[in-house]
């Protein structure tokens, strides 16, 4: 009964939507966090120029966030316009989660909007600060709680099937379900790693577009050792989630390894290519497998053969989880070889090449978000919920689907242009050097008129 | 009060949440972009910048707070709205799209485009207008059941007149709230040419308002006589929102008291738009899905509700911190603080 061409542009669309929503929600999620750290050290340490990197960096993300809403509301409405059956039976169970979400959203907009607007109402610095974490919590909790209902598809509960229908519905049982501690946590910890070598790559490229503003390299210093935190954390985090797809995917974690007949001892397989069930140029790391599955060199993992045909998710998942995994260990090279640098004077991390890398690091821990979230989805299939129910039953049997996916990916194309040009033009016609010298002046000039008033 | 009730009232109290300063916004961007034409853009742009600039992710998050909450709560309305309203809402979407970049794109980049302002300007017609369209289908006779699947009947949906009264009437009350808030607003901020322009604004749309709002009145007795007859008998609901109306019109006219005008106004779109919830009243949709069977389980509708409150609790002062600091602050809104943004 489903409409096959219904389901193929339902996915595109979806697909198109989050994965262009991902981009600036973990921009979103990340960036505050960032923000409110400047900030902070710059009372600390009584240094204008964190506090200016923190106004420079709020100035950009009201850009990204822009676009973060704007993407958002289009695959809130899509998730029931284009998965109708899947929101009728899901809602029942993990509407809380949902709809949480929404006053997370309400808490961030309000304090961000009072945090933009109000820069120099207040003679203490630390009750603007304040204003911030609002805007840090409401968005960290945006996507703990968007991420609790992406678990949920992942391990379904909290709920009895009875005669097709849900019984027994338990709503806070179905949002902690064995997937989200780990889920919620990689995705959170991901998004300020992202955050952090995003805007590391920023002070890398000025400073190797000519600018050597000390600005720039605290920047960098900062953002970097941030960054190697996070990172670490994002390994840490997604070995654990290794063990949680071992335990309740296990055909998820089978297809991103090829790993084919149930057996102890598994290597980790990185890279090479598949000739039928042999798996042919790849880097063999022994044990690695029964390390990731479960902290055990010598431990059975699971193999895709004790699946029926129909269940398994396609094969190139393997590549998706390989590029975040090496994504994800290049940066923590990159960091912990920069912050060991910067600790011995190595000079190499000054060099030219070394800041290029640093630069390719923002580009590439997005590249990173975007595999990982295309494994783990693209890793569940054919279900939308974990054996329950699979993706052509949920979608909307509408035809015009695909006229709406050119739509969409059009307006995407304006706001992912728009965006881009927009936050070029704000900080090239406004340099990080004249905006100094600006604030400067403009001290002086009110000392000379008056000392400050205001509350 | 079942918990059917608790549910469709919050919901329905953040829609006509949304309605209000969703018209503001929305009317505010075409009479911006219709000044531009005539060149008093001046006089409104400043209006945007200081007022709606701040407030425009809040003012989503209302219409966000609604869409996830009713399939929340009535998790059929994903079923049979999701699956017929994908065009009209899709487009609503790529509308919203539109106006929700301009501000951050404007502000602090591309300012002045005109093309934008125009684009901006006329998505605030058009989305009102697209809005509208759930709240017609929901009267009933556009939607068929066909192998158990709802289908939207377009042609009919074109052809009948109820559609593009409500069209005309989302257009003409946007038009009309936005007028007479930004015309209080100018007048705070002592912008007594901005005043006078919006007050015209306001006096020239109040008229098509309270007519439009009659006929669909009117025209739903033919449409949807069950609906039509619980309408008749909240007659007095309908008659003090008229006498509100009287209210704002006359001190419009007047020249005096704009805040009381505006205040007033609230009333008698309040008393309007729950007296049309509450005829509606047990339907979601005509006459396939009432609230009552269309609901989530018990559970989940404790769980939602009790999240609700919670919710609450730390929302009303955080949006009171809001309105005091950018409506109800003069020095803000006579712009003598200079607070730039970021
Ligand atoms: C900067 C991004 C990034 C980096 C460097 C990593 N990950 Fe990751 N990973 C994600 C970003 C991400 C993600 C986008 O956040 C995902 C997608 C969905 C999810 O739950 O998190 C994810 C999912 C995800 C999953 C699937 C979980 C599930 O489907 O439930 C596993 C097993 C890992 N990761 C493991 C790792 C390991 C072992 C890494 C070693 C360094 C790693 N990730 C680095
Ligand atoms: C934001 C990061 C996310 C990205 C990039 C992403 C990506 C994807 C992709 C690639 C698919 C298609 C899989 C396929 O058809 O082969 C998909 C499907 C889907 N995802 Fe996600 N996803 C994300 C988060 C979420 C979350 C948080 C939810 C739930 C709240 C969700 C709900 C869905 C649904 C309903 C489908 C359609 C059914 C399906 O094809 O499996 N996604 N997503
Ligand atoms: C199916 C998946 C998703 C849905 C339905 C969804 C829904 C939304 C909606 C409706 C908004 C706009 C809220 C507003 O008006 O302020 C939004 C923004 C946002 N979303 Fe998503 N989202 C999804 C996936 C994600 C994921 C996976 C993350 C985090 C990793 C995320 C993080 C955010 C954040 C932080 C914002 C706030 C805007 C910003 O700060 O950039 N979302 N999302």
């Amino acid at each position: 009964m489903a409409n096959e061409e219904a389901v193929f542009f339902s996915r595109a669309l979806t697909e198109l939507t989050l994965s262009f929503h991902i981009i600036y929600a973990t921009i979103g999620v990340g960036v505050p966090l960032m923000i409110m750290i400047a900030q902070w050290v710059g009372i600390q340490k009584n240094d204008e120029h964190y506090i200016l990197l923190a106004r420079r960096w709020a100035r950009g993300f009201v850009i990204t966030v822009a676009v973060g809403v704007v993407t958002g509301t289009a695959i809130g409405m899509q998730l029931s316009l284009l998965w109708p059956n899947f929101m009728e039976l899901a809602g029942q169970v993990i509407a809380l989660p949902l709809f949480m979400e929404t006053f997370a959203f309400f808490f961030e907009a309000i304090f961000l909007g009072i945090y933009l607007y109000t820069w120099d109402r207040f003679d203490n610095q630390k009750k603007h600060l304040l204003l911030l974490v609002p805007v840090a919590l409401g968005a960290s909790f945006s996507a703990v709680f968007i991420t609790i209902v992406n678990a949920f598809m992942n391990a379904p509960q909290g709920f009895d099937v009875m005669n097709g229908q849900l019984v027994n519905i338990q709503p806070v049982l179905a949002m902690f379900n064995p997937a989200m501690p780990t889920k919620v946590a990689h995705v959170v910890i991901t998004a300020y790693m992202t955050a952090a070598f995003v805007l590391a790559a920023i002070a890398a490229f000025r400073l190797l577009k000519g600018s050597d503003h000390i600005y720039h390299k605290k920047a960098l210093y900062l953002t970097m050792k941030l960054g190697l935190i996070f990172s670490i954390g994002a390994l840490l985090i997604g070995d654990l989630s290794g063990k949680y797809l071992a335990a309740y995917q296990p055909e998820k974690l089978a297809a991103a390894e090829w790993h084919f007949e149930t057996e102890g001892e598994a290597p980790l397989m990185l890279y090479g290519v598949l000739d039928g069930e042999e798996v042919k140029y790849a880097i063999k790391i022994p044990f690695a497998l029964s390390i990731l599955a479960h902290s055990n060199p010598s431990a059975e993992v699971t193999g895709l053969n004790e699946f029926p045909e129909d269940e398994i998710p396609p094969l190139y998942v393997h590549y998706l989880f390989d590029t975040m995994v090496t994504i994800g260990m290049f940066m923590i090279l990159l960091s912990g070889l920069y912050w060991i640098g910067m600790k011995r004077n190595w000079t190499f991390i000054q060099s030219r090449w070394f800041r290029w890398l640093i630069v390719a690091g923002g580009p590439l821990t997005i590249i990173a978000i975007e595999a990982g979230w295309w494994y783990a989805e693209v890793g569940r299939q054919p279900w939308i919920l974990h054996g329950l129910m699979r993706v052509p039953e949920a979608a909307t049997t509408s035809g015009h689907v695909g006229t709406m996916l050119y739509l969409f990916a059009f307006l995407y194309l304006i706001l992912g242009v728009g965006s881009v040009v927009v936050l070029t033009r704000m900080f090239r016609k406004n340099p990080v050097e004249r905006e100094i010298l600006d604030r400067e002046a403009e001290k002086t000039a009110e000392r000379q008129t008056k000392g400050g008033d205001e509350e | 009060m079942t918990l059917e009730i608790v549910g469709i009232t919050v919901l329905i109290s953040f829609l006509f949440g949304y309605v209000i300063v969703g018209s503001i916004d929305f009317g505010a961007g075409f009479f911006n972009a219709y000044s531009l034409l005539t060149g008093k853009d001046r006089i409104l742009t400043n209006v945007i910048q200081r007022y709606l600039s701040p407030v425009w992710e809040v003012t989503n998050v209302f219409l966000v707070f609604f869409f996830v909450g009713i399939v929340g709560f009535f998790p059929s309305t994903a079923f049979y709205y999701g699956t017929v309203l994908l065009v009209p809402l899709s487009l609503s979407l790529l509308l919203l799209g539109i106006r929700g970049s301009y501000y951050a794109f404007e502000t602090y980049g591309a300012r002045g485009h005109k093309g934008y302002s125009f684009m901006y300007g006329a998505a605030g017609i058009l989305l009102p207008a697209s809005l509208s369209i759930v709240l017609t289908i929901s009267e009933g006779g556009f939607v068929e059941m066909v192998d158990g699947q709802p289908i939207l009947n377009y042609r009919e949906l074109f052809m009948s007149p109820l559609t593009w009264s409500i069209v005309v009437l989302s257009i003409a009350a946007v038009l009309y709230v936005s007028a007479v808030f930004l015309t209080w607003y100018a007048n705070e901020a002592g912008d007594r040419e901005a005043t006078d322009l919006l007050r015209k604004y306001a006096l020239i749309w109040s008229l098509p308002t309270i007519i439009t709002a009659s006929g669909i009145i009117w025209e739903l007795r033919a449409h949807n006589t069950e609906h039509y007859e619980s309408l008749l008998d909240l007659w007095w609901m309908f008659a003090l929102s008229f006498l509100l109306f009287i209210g704002t019109v006359w001190l419009l006219w007047k020249r005096k008291n704009y805040g009381l005008a505006f205040w007033l106004l609230i009333g008698q779109f309040a008393l309007a738009f729950y007296a049309y919830g509450i005829s509606h009243y047990p339907y979601l949709l005509y006459p396939h899905l009432t609230i009552y069977d269309g609901f989530t389980n018990t559970a989940m509708a404790a769980a939602l509700v009790i999240a609700f409150i919670l919710g609450f609790c730390l929302l009303i002062p955080s949006l009171f911190l809001l309105l005091r600091l950018f409506l109800f602050n003069k020095e803000y809104v006579r712009g003598r603080k200079e607070d730039e943004h970021a």
